[in-house]
């Protein structure tokens, strides 16, 4: 079929921004730089496997007609929906508590929020 | 009342999107399955009927909100969301960053679209909601500053996230 070029296509992009995102954990200077190539990359590259799979679902429903298929991309589209709503929440929470806790961000040009707290 | 049949409601739905495929009746479900479901549905409704509706503000039961949210997420905001990814995959590799935290007051009323703007901020090009105080002024983490940014007292909210608060505004409030 050929939707099988576009599983993979789907499986490459997730996997390189799932990548970059890991090597930006390595590379980054402080929390908050961090977080940003944590939650942004792996958000995006795992929505992309999660549509890989349900491509290949639906593939699976059109050739054999069962309805397993459909329950698996059903499920997959849940579990896009969950990480999409709850990723950047705790990105949010983790960051406010760096700051709160006194951890400020390395290189900074400007911190208005230090400003305000004093 | 109408907190409770609104909570069931949204059970219910849940519940069928993750059972479909049960059987072939109406479709994809199983009678037993959807009776289940209603039994079940009522019992979480009534325990956290004070809880999704908390605000007792029913204006997103309109369903053009529902149709603009769909258009928000596969248009403006799937695009945001792959030009921020490239954006930080760019600074991953050179390592060039100019990180600051900035105000923004997007001039927002109500709870619900401060949140949606600040998931939205989370989610696209390089900046990071970090505290929000309580007049709705957003703190921004922005991981590379424009040159004069700094200096003024809020930042340029075109800059740090485009068309998203006349967005919201349409979307949630």
């Amino acid at each position: 079929m050929w939707t099988e070029y576009l599983i993979y296509i789907f499986i490459g992009i997730g996997l390189t921004f799932n990548g970059l995102g890991t090597i930006g954990l390595l590379r980054f200077p402080d929390v908050y730089t961090r977080l940003h190539a944590a939650t942004k990359a792996t958000t995006f590259g795992s929505i992309f496997t999660s549509l890989a799979v349900v491509t290949w679902a639906f593939t699976q429903l059109y050739l054999t007609g069962q309805a397993w298929g459909l329950t698996l991309a059903l499920h997959t589209f849940v579990a896009i929906a969950a990480l999409l709503l709850t990723n950047p929440v705790g990105a949010h929470a983790i960051a406010r508590a760096a700051h709160r806790s006194g951890v400020l961000p390395k290189y900074a040009v400007v911190d208005k929020l230090e400003e305000v707290k004093k | 009342m109408l907190a409770f049949i609104i909570t069931a409601v949204v059970t219910f739905v849940t519940y069928l999107i993750l059972t479909a495929g049960s059987g072939n009746f109406l479709l994809f479900w199983s009678p037993s399955e959807i009776i289940m479901g209603i039994f079940l549905s009522l019992i979480v409704g009534f325990i956290t009927r004070n809880y999704l509706c908390k605000s007792k503000n029913y204006r997103m039961l309109n369903p053009i909100r529902w149709l603009l949210f769909i258009v928000y997420g596969f248009g403006p905001f799937f695009f945001a969301m792959a030009k921020a990814n490239i954006d930080v995959a760019y600074r991953v590799i050179t390592g060039k960053i100019r990180p600051g935290i900035v105000k923004i007051d997007p001039k927002l009323k109500t709870d619900y679209g401060i949140t949606f703007l600040a998931n939205s901020i989370t989610l696209t090009p390089g900046t990071l909601t970090v505290d929000v105080d309580d007049n709705n002024v957003l703190y921004v983490h922005w991981i590379n500053v424009p040159e004069g940014e700094e200096k003024k007292e809020y930042a340029d909210i075109n800059k740090v996230c485009g068309s998203f608060p006349k967005w919201t505004r349409r979307v949630a409030e």
